[in-house]
């Protein structure tokens, strides 16, 4: 019972304070360099770089989109109001509907970015195993935060 | 009904009193939540009075403009989704604060954080008393028991709550909540059909004659027609500034984001925003029959004389099934209430003990085991104690959905420019992050005092507290100040990077950058 409390208390390990505090980096401790040249490593390998490009590739795209989407709404709204006052069925107009598909738009995107998220996932599973065993377990122990 | 919901909720408490060991455990739930139980929490969270209430209410009066704080509610949620749920759950322990100090220098970033985080906190808080006045007032005409006396009830309860039940018992509480809040409105929304004879034709017919008295002159206005709400010269204009405020700002709420702490991975944050998209969008897109089914059953007239707009839900129910169907919706809303304050009260808490106490006032270290809990618990019954005198000094006038759109619009200008700016631009420092939360939060809450909600000139008939705060012509034409203070957030926050010079927070851009991206590292879930 008492382990595992006092295992996740914020304390700052000496390192961290190091690179954060203006005033200690005279002196750097050697196992705060090991560490950082470690999370530079996993940063420049290829693998690393696909993974981001992999992600960028769809999240930007698809937050352009459902941005440029969602503000039509309220722009042509709010500019071309008899436009969007249309009667499309009975009495319901076009603005009920625009506002209406935002609903749906918002879930198919998050459809879609959770089956390429599995894929992320994957990309970022190789990446960690493929670590050597002694950076993995640095990397995997070292505190970060402060 | 709703003794039931206390008792239930009161048990919960106990039971998670008595697993709750450590601040992972008080905080974080021990990170054990699933993704649907965090995706169904969050979604609690976030239905807020200001949207069953709220919304309803403003549906009820202005019709489709009134609808479109529901479309921006649920959109919102793709930039939690894309942009930083997972980001945070990788790289965070306990609040939002701790990604901002990740690489920049803890101590000004944490204690602006912590500002920040109480005074979106506070917005959102008013906007929930708010709303539990106005159903208090309603509910207890000629009970007998004070409208004093219930607002006290409420506070001591949230604070049980929060005070001994930490994140897990507040999660539990959200959980139940939510399906209460989706069962009522379901239920609310087949009646509201059934009163149509289940003909969507009839129902959309009577939409589009709402017939009703303004300034003393019947008039029957088409509801689903836009701009009853937003009109020029500065309508549209508004519209844009809530959607940005909107859009932008759940992904800074305090309150959702120290969610994602509590579930073991980011995948399992994904999946909980998923779930709570589901959730949150079927229930906005259900507005529609609660908020015109209010318009065209019970009607603005006499929605205006029985409590006001907040209360069109209640009201709607009332008319279609009587008393007891009334005080089930009404419990509904009000145990909604609850639990939202509490949601908010566990994230100001938390934001006080983890970033202010701990680690600017202290340093980072606590000086015992458990002190941090401690000073949370402790901030938690201040925190409600406040409560409780705003919810006293402040009558049921302002429309909650409204209020809670003030909230989104600090969250949006201070918040989000700099969790976005630390997690993507390497060059970002702690000059910009105290530059940006300090122009985003004076940005929007100067403006919000300048603009119209708080300046006009009433005519002397106008009393009490419907009179606008500063009698004078407004100087911001807009009630939400988004469009203006989420780029001036954002500026803020790239001057002061650019004009100050700190190669140690770029240092570490690398290492927040392969953690936030691939997990490594991140905080374990806890075994109790």
């Amino acid at each position: 019972m008492s382990s595992p409390s006092r295992k996740p208390l914020p304390v700052v390990l000496p390192e961290t304070n190091i690179s954060s505090s203006p005033v200690s980096t005279l002196a750097p401790k050697p196992s705060q360099n090991t560490h950082q040249i470690e999370w530079d490593r996993v940063a420049a390998k290829q693998e690393f770089k696909d993974l981001m490009a992999t992600k960028k590739m769809f999240i930007v795209p698809a937050f352009v989109f459902f941005v440029v989407y969602y503000f039509a709404l309220p722009i042509l709204v709010g500019y071309a109001p008899s436009f969007m006052d249309t009667k499309v069925w009975g009495p319901v107009n076009l603005a009920y509907f625009f506002a209406l598909s935002q609903f749906f738009m918002a879930w198919i995107i998050a459809f879609l970015y959770v089956k390429a998220a599995n894929g992320f996932d994957k990309l970022a599973k190789d990446i960690i195993d493929n670590l050597s065993q002694d950076s993995a377990a640095k990397l995997a122990n070292s505190r970060g935060g402060n | 009904m709703f003794v039931v919901f206390i008792a239930i909720t009161l048990g919960i408490t106990y039971w998670a009193s008595r697993r709750s060991r450590g601040s992972s455990a008080y905080f974080a739930a021990n990170r054990r939540i699933t993704g649907w139980q965090n995706g169904i929490a969050v979604a609690g969270d976030y239905m807020s009075a200001a949207s069953f209430l709220g919304i309803a209410g403003i549906i009820a009066f202005q019709g489709y403009d009134g609808f479109l704080f529901s479309v921006g509610w649920l959109v919102a949620y793709l930039t939690v989704l894309l942009v930083v749920a997972e980001p945070l759950r990788n790289a965070g322990k306990y609040t939002m604060a701790d990604v901002l100090a990740y690489r920049l220098r803890p101590r000004p970033v944490r204690a602006m954080a912590a500002l920040s985080t109480l005074t979106v906190s506070t917005f959102y808080m008013i906007a929930q008393m708010v709303g539990a006045g106005a159903l208090v007032a309603l509910l207890l005409r000629g009970s007998g028991i004070s409208y004093h006396t219930a607002v006290v009830g409420v506070g001591i309860l949230m604070i049980v709550y929060v005070v001994f039940g930490g994140m897990l018992a507040t999660t539990w509480v959200q959980i139940i909540k939510a399906i209460l809040l989706m069962s009522g409105t379901i239920l609310l929304s087949i009646l509201v059909m059934a009163h149509f004879h289940f003909s969507f034709g009839d129902f959309f017919n009577a939409i589009s004659h709402v017939s009703y008295h303004d300034k003393g002159q019947l008039v029957v206005k088409d509801f689903l027609q836009p701009g009853l709400r937003y009109k020029p010269p500065y309508g549209p204009l508004d519209l844009i500034s809530l959607g940005l405020a909107l859009i932008f700002g759940t992904a800074g709420l305090p309150h959702i984001l120290v969610r994602f702490y509590t579930v073991p991975d980011a995948k399992t944050a994904r999946m909980s925003v998923v779930w709570a998209m589901i959730l949150i969008g079927a229930f906005y897109i259900m507005t529609t029959f609660l908020g015109f089914g209010a318009a065209t059953i019970v009607g603005p007239d006499f929605i205006k004389t029985h409590g006001g707009t907040n209360m069109s839900g209640p009201l709607l129910a009332q008319n279609l099934a009587g008393d007891v169907f009334f005080a089930f919706i009404s419990s509904i809303a009000f145990a909604t209430i609850l639990a939202v304050v509490a949601g908010l009260t566990i994230s100001a808490s938390t934001s006080f003990a983890h970033d202010f106490w701990t680690n600017v006032v202290h340093k980072g270290t606590e000086r015992r085991p458990g002190e941090e809990v401690l000073v949370a618990r402790i901030s938690a019954f201040v925190v409600g104690a406040v409560a409780i005198a705003i919810a006293i000094l402040l009558g049921p006038t302002a429309n909650v959905a409204f209020l809670v759109a003030l909230a989104f619009a600090v969250a949006a200008s201070a918040n989000l420019p700099v969790i976005v700016l630390s997690i993507f631009w390497r060059r970002f420092n702690t000059a910009g992050a105290v530059a940006g939360l300090a122009t985003g939060l004076l940005a929007s809450i100067g403006l919000i005092l300048v603009s119209p909600s708080l300046m006009g000139i009433d005519p002397p008939t106008v009393t009490g507290t419907a009179r606008h705060l500063f009698q004078a012509k407004p100087w911001f034409p807009l009630e939400n100040p988004g469009i203006l203070s989420i780029p001036l957030g954002f500026v803020g926050a790239f001057l002061g990077t650019l004009f100050s010079h700190e190669p140690q927070a770029a240092v570490k851009f690398n290492e927040l950058l392969v953690r936030s991206n691939t997990g490594l590292g991140s905080e374990k879930a806890t075994a109790h």
